[in-house]
């Protein structure tokens, strides 16, 4: 299964990719794998604030509809209107093309919160 | 054993055993003795016959087999022979929209054909495969708008069923939502009361068309308003009185629900009756209840299935978009078999014969003597009057002459108690409806 080294994970299986002031958000190959087919994305709204760890997306696949936790704090500053279209780019580039968010950073501290890649791939081998 | 209680004394024993009981007593042991009844006064079982006997007794105290001239939500429509043989088929003999589509193409085909002629009648883009009833529909489409907008705050306009207004706000007595009031100003929707409230806090705005008093309205600048300031419009509706008048969809309405019981349906006293809701596609996630769809299957064919799935309880458990996870699929497909029948011209010759017949007796009845027939607006098939006298007791002095003379509104409207509204369906003959205003002349100059 695959896991990016640089990005950061949550115990939701979100991920998260910081570039400078910008954080990336997206949910993991073993979280895609686990919904089976994405049929839709419920995007959060430009412009609005989330808190870490709270509700601010959500994915419906053909067998569940499952809440998206932002990983980090910040202001929603451009979503992947893609997804609305071909919500399936989640399912073939889940690290990649199907990012879902990208949030500007509020606090830096936060990232502590998170699991890094060695991690996440010990975390996700022991839920199995 | 009791006939009517399957527990012999030894499964009762076995249940308690399994349990590690040894008595009933021990069953309630935490229900301390102060806390019960000191008896629950039933009599002795009674046998099958006894209990037809009785429960026909009761029966025959009901004021029955009267001609209705009352309304309020429910309708006297003239039900086909053809609807009530179709509805007993064994095929569509079953109350809840199926699981496995594999074995229900049929009842998921005639629940796709309702949601259609749902569309169809309101002029919207999607509807679901029913919900209860009118009031609980009515309910689910609060919850829906606040879903979407994330807003708490409702205005409800006066004209809005008072039955349905008092369901909404024992539903939401335990939920963080703020009702507004509207008052009704000459029969209809108060422009200015409504704009007054409107802010980027509402969440909605409710609305009946015909209102409860009868008068037809053209809603179109409201809910203009109303989409202005980020709110959704729910429009309530007959959908009979859809036949002839502005669609909710034509005036651009957000949310439409209804009570279907007009549909081909009898009147009862507890139902089941039948909600229906229809909305615009972008909301349709946030839709509660079923919504049949059509595909294909792996050969191509055109086949139905329950659609969109992920978002109710049994697979998303507390985070469900709604708790209804059922309907009334008998119902609806009776209402179904009920507007096919008809057709489109049908439906429209019907809501033509309505709006005469209630036009011939507003007239009738305008010249009645104690009767005030209220002008102040249009109306389709039923309207308001006032009487020189409590409408409670005329309704109560019409009944022996044969008569349900109308719904009294001094009960929800304080002030209003010598109004009535009166509704004449297509069922109504011009001799009834004579004979009704001279019985009514009568009980008004006797009251004197």
């Amino acid at each position: 299964m695959e896991v990016y080294d640089d990005y950061f994970y949550t115990k939701e299986h979100e991920w998260v990719n910081f570039e400078d002031s910008t954080a990336t958000v997206g949910i993991t190959e073993y979280a895609q794998d686990a919904l089976g087919d994405i049929t839709y994305v419920e995007l959060p709204a430009v412009g609005s604030q989330v808190e870490q760890f709270e509700q601010f997306a959500s994915v419906e696949s053909v067998k569940a509809a499952s809440d998206i936790f932002c990983p980090i704090s910040g202001e929603v500053t451009e979503v992947n209107t893609e997804l609305e279209e071909k919500p399936g780019l989640i399912n073939k580039s889940c690290y990649e093309k199907g990012w879902i968010a990208k949030v500007t950073l509020s606090d830096q501290d936060e990232q502590s919160n998170l699991m890094s890649a060695d991690e996440y791939r010990n975390y996700v081998s022991n839920l199995d | 054993m009791n006939p009517y209680i399957a527990n012999t004394p030894s499964d009762v024993e076995a249940m308690l055993a399994t349990i590690g009981l040894k008595s009933m007593e021990d069953l309630f042991a935490d229900i301390r003795p102060e806390h019960r009844p000191k008896s629950f006064d039933l009599p002795e079982g009674l046998s099958e016959f006894e209990v037809v006997a009785h429960v026909r007794g009761l029966a025959e105290k009901n004021a029955s087999g009267l001609t209705l001239f009352i309304g309020g939500g429910c309708y006297d429509h003239y039900i086909p022979a053809a609807v009530k043989a179709l509805i007993a088929r064994g095929e569509f003999y079953t109350a809840y929209t199926p699981y496995q589509p594999e074995c229900s193409q049929g009842t998921l085909q005639a629940l796709y054909e309702f949601q259609s002629a749902i569309c169809t009648l309101t002029g919207m883009e999607v509807a679901n495969a029913s919900l209860y009833d009118g009031g609980t529909a009515l309910f689910e489409a609060v919850m829906m708008a606040m879903r979407i907008n994330g807003r708490k705050k409702i205005i409800m306009d006066g004209g809005v069923s008072p039955i349905y207004r008092k369901i909404l706000t024992t539903y939401t007595s335990n939920l963080d939502i703020e009702f507004q009031e509207t008052p009704v100003e000459h029969g209809h929707s108060s422009r200015e009361q409504i704009n007054k409230l409107l802010d980027d806090q509402t969440a909605a705005v409710i609305l009946q068309n015909p209102n409860f008093f009868g008068a037809v309205d053209d809603h179109s600048d409201i809910i203009r308003q109303a989409q202005q300031q980020g709110a959704l419009v729910i429009a309530s509706v007959y959908p009979v009185s859809l036949g002839l008048l502005k669609t909710p969809g034509e005036m651009n309405a957000d949310i439409v629900t209804g009570e279907g019981q007009s549909l081909g349906l009898p009147l009862n006293f507890g139902g089941p009756y039948l909600g229906f809701m229809a909305t615009k596609k972008k909301f349709i996630r946030k839709m509660p209840g079923r919504i049949v769809g059509e595909t294909v299957d792996a050969q191509g064919r055109r086949c139905y299935v329950n659609t969109l799935q992920a978002r109710e309880q049994h697979i998303r458990r507390e985070k469900a978009t709604s708790n209804i996870c059922t309907n009334v699929s008998l119902c609806a497909v009776q209402a179904l078999m009920f507007m096919s029948l008809l057709g489109k011209e049908g439906l429209k010759d019907l809501a033509r014969v309505n709006l005469d017949k209630a036009e011939f007796a507003r007239q009738t009845l305008e010249k009645v003597d104690g009767v005030t027939v209220k002008r102040s607006s249009p109306t389709f098939n039923e309207f308001t009057v006032m009487l020189t006298h409590d409408a409670s007791q005329v309704a109560e002095a019409m009944i022996p002459h044969g008569f349900a003379a109308g719904f009294p509104l001094g009960r929800y409207y304080p002030g209003m108690e010598k109004y009535m509204i009166i509704a004449v369906t297509e069922k109504r003959t011009k001799q009834e409806i004579l004979r009704y205003a001279q019985c009514l002349g009568q009980v008004l100059k006797e009251m004197k």
